[in-house]
């Protein structure tokens, strides 16, 4: 609840973020230090609703050519205790929802996919000239001018969460927002979703209320056999999830 | 002394090579962007560059500074939780010159049935209703307030 | 619809083309005729002796035009110098490049160069025009072509081989790495993956030399020393042998274990990759060749039909061995990471990454060929007394 006491107390900090949406130009929100950040996400699945809000802003927010995805929406169908071979469906990334759906006779939910800005990135490993990176603060990025689109983490990545923008020929993918959230600001995708399913994580900051969740809730990483030390967080995961 | 003449051409070749490595080092010295290795193995600018991208979303914050009144009627209402954009779509430039962009009220038709419409993988307890069925063909305006929908008991509106 | 079942919306289009497969096809080319080359050299198999120039010739051939299907792939071939510049040592990819560069400068050329200095030499002095100028550049300025310095580059040349040798395994091996390191990507992540690409680079260098040396005879109307190629066809059967039990091998070994990629795999080989991979790379490409030469080691056959069958299982193993990278390069990007679905790859005719590319820059080595026999003719002797 927002009371009166706390949107006064809110203004001065959001007049400081307005004047920098308005700039455009600052590196920065002032005070920001990248050390003192360490970004993820979580991802509740008890609360996804398929409404594909997501996919449509990030589309929006960061100029996505059509038909390419950095996050998505997958719809899972689960028969019975057959966690093996679950239905699943991604109808144009869930960009435009989900049409209703027949029964299978057990488990249905949705998934939101996105980069999982890995600690130990197996993209970040085979890039063979540094056109990859992680920040200080924990995020994966893509130097749009350094790379030259040999496509090695696009292979490498286990989540299939990067691609090859047709029109600038270079690897790109989910960037967290990173223009964003370095200005107090959160990610287009958790700015649209309408239930909280996907809220930004600051793992540096004690008194973030997600890391708190990540801290008492037991939460999943999709593929942890594969060591990558990925961040985004999902809460209520069932085991037929890829 | 007849040993270095019999290997004199090997000695040419490696001059050769000596010559080809200075060249090299000297395109290392001119081509490799300056503030490359400044944060770890990537040009350093690239992180200013990355965090200077224009924005379409201003966030909530940014409306609520200017729409108190929506706000009011939100936060005490279901939709409490669901943000501006997230219905209204990217206003960035509107919050940026409020007069140059004057956002279009969405079609409710359209816009509630994307998070409304029943769909078998949707969590059962989140409301949702077969729209053809709920309200025969009118528009969810026509009884539902956005900002606030949820209906009291007899279908007046809250 | 090119998708069956679910895979990643962003795994539909397949990222490495046909001209990934070629790379490595070439590369292990590369590899294998230098191989050959040393059997001669350091190991002193006399017989082969006739294609140890020509086989030498082929590898920088090959080596050439190894690097074109890269540029051709990237998004911006203009900064692939950058992977000189600011190499990622994690990398094996960025590793390569420098691997690439060292077999180039320090193996085939300086080999080659030492083979041939003596008529490098002498044709400097004997040619008039542009080509003196060639020669002259490539002597270096150095004319000293007497018994010692010859000796000396004897000796070095030695010491060359020898180095190129792991350095031939290396040039390959790390292609095999590149995928055999992909954690995402069990169909290639295995470290099986590098010595199969040396044992099959090693296979169809072997076979390529094999159908140049005939090929080349036929041309000049010359008989085809017999003893020579039937010691290829030997060493190219051990080779096989070995190739084949690691391909077994790994395959057997995911029949066995049965992980989360089976199912998606085990569909692939009976689905899409049927005909590429049993038809082509195991049935014609590797069972046929090694049960023909085989039997011509048990059993006499006639001159006629030994040249007969080594040139048809020269050309079946080249066929299979690039049915094996397409089968790797391509057959591991039809299944999704999801393990739920499949795609297909859409082969264009005419574009950037198409077949009349791939066919282009297989062709064009041989063409490169044809100039270096002209400028390095591998028969010096007869080459010498005919006159320039």
């Amino acid at each position: 609840m927002i009371t009166r006491r706390k949107l006064l107390m809110l203004l001065p900090a959001a007049a400081f973020a307005w004047e920098y949406v308005l700039a455009g130009t600052p590196e920065l929100a002032p005070g920001y230090n990248r050390n003192e950040h360490w970004w993820g996400m979580l991802l509740d699945i008890s609360k996804c609703i398929g409404c594909g809000n997501c996919v449509r802003a990030c589309a929006t927010e960061n100029n996505v050519p059509e038909g390419y995805f950095r996050t998505w929406v997958e719809r899972y169908q689960v028969a019975d205790w057959h966690q093996e071979t679950p239905q699943v469906d991604s109808p144009n990334g869930g960009k435009n929802g989900f049409p209703p759906g027949t029964a299978v006779g057990g488990k249905n939910f949705f998934v939101p996919k996105m980069c999982n800005h890995c600690v130990d990135s197996p993209c970040t490993q085979v890039c063979p000239v540094g056109a990859t990176l992680h920040t200080p603060d924990g995020v994966v990025l893509v130097d749009e001018k350094y790379c030259l689109g040999c496509r090695y983490c696009i292979q490498a990545c286990p989540y299939g969460c990067r691609f090859l923008n047709p029109t600038k020929r270079t690897a790109e993918k989910c960037s967290l927002c990173y223009h964003r959230i370095t200005k107090g600001l959160t990610t287009a995708c958790c700015e649209s979703c309408p239930t909280g399913a996907r809220q930004l994580a600051d793992l540096k900051n004690p008194s973030d209320p997600i890391h708190e969740f990540l801290r008492t809730h037991s939460v999943q990483v999709l593929k942890p056999h594969l060591a990558t030390g990925a961040k985004a967080f999902y809460y209520d995961l069932d085991g037929s999830v890829r | 002394m007849n040993r270095i003449k019999d290997a004199e051409h090997l000695f040419r070749l490696a001059a050769a090579f000596a010559v080809g490595l200075a060249l090299f080092l000297l395109l290392r010295a001119y081509f490799v962007p300056k503030s490359f290795g400044q944060y770890g193995h990537y040009r350093g600018d690239a992180l200013a560059e990355l965090s200077s991208k224009p924005m379409s979303y201003a966030g909530h914050q940014s409306c609520e500074d200017c729409h108190g009144d929506v706000l009011q009627v939100k936060k005490a209402g279901k939709h409490a939780g669901v943000n501006c954009e997230a219905c209204h779509g990217a206003l960035a430039k509107h919050a940026e010159d409020p007069a140059s962009v004057v956002p279009q009220l969405p079609d409710t038709a359209v816009l509630c049935a994307r998070c409304h419409e029943e769909n078998i993988a949707k969590p059962k307890a989140f409301p949702q209703v077969v729209s053809a069925q709920h309200s025969g063909g009118a528009v969810c305006k026509t009884c539902h307030q956005p900002h606030s929908p949820l209906l009291q008991p007899g279908g007046k509106q809250s | 619809m090119p998708v069956q079942g679910f895979m990643y919306p962003n795994e539909i289009e397949l990222q490495w083309s046909v001209l990934i497969v070629v790379y490595p096809f070439v590369t292990g080319l590369v590899a294998g005729a230098f191989i050959l080359a040393s059997l001669e050299r350091i190991f002193h198999v006399g017989a082969v002796k006739p294609t140890y120039r020509l086989a030498l010739l082929t590898a920088l051939s090959f080596l050439l035009v190894a690097p074109l299907p890269l540029q051709l792939h990237l998004g911006h071939p203009e900064r692939s110098l950058e992977m000189y510049l600011t190499p990622h040592t994690s990398s094996p990819m960025a590793m390569f490049g420098f691997v690439y560069l060292w077999y180039l400068m320090a193996v085939i050329l300086l080999e080659i160069w030492l083979e041939y200095r003596r008529e490098i030499v002498l044709f400097s002095q004997s040619t008039v025009g542009w080509r003196r100028l060639l020669y002259r550049a490539l002597t270096l300025g150095s004319s000293n072509i007497s018994e010692a310095s010859l000796r000396v580059d004897d000796r070095v040349g030695w010491v060359v081989t020898l180095i190129g040798i792991p350095s031939a395994f290396l040039l390959h091996g790390y292609v095999g790495f590149i995928f055999g390191t992909v954690k995402a990507n069990p169909w290639w992540s295995s470290p099986l993956m590098p010595v199969v690409f040396i044992f099959s680079a090693m296979v169809s260098g072997i076979a390529i030399v094999l159908l140049v040396y005939m090929a080349m005879m036929k041309i000049r109307h010359e008989p085809i020393d017999m003893r020579c190629v039937d010691t290829v066809a030997q060493y190219l059967l051990y080779t096989f042998i070995i190739d084949f039990a690691l391909e077994m091998l790994d395959l057997i070994h995911r029949i066995s274990v049965a992980d989360e990629s089976f199912r998606s795999l085990d569909f692939l080989l009976h689905t899409r990759l049927f005909f590429s991979q049993v038809v082509l790379q195991i049935a014609l490409g590797t069972v046929v060749p090694i049960l023909v030469i085989g039997f011509i080691q048990i059993f006499h056959v006639p001159e006629k039909v030994r040249r007969l069958a080594y040139a048809v299982c020269g050309c079946l193993t080249v066929i299979g061995i690039f049915a094996m990278r397409w089968n790797v390069v391509i057959g591991g990007q039809l299944f999704s990471k999801s393990f739920l679905g499949y795609t297909t790859y859409k082969l264009d005719l005419i574009s950037r990454e198409g077949e009349l590319v791939a066919a282009a820059l297989l062709i064009l080595p041989f063409l490169i060929l044809a100039v270096l026999v002209k400028i390095l003719p591998p028969f010096a002797e007869r080459e010498a007394a005919s006159g320039d």
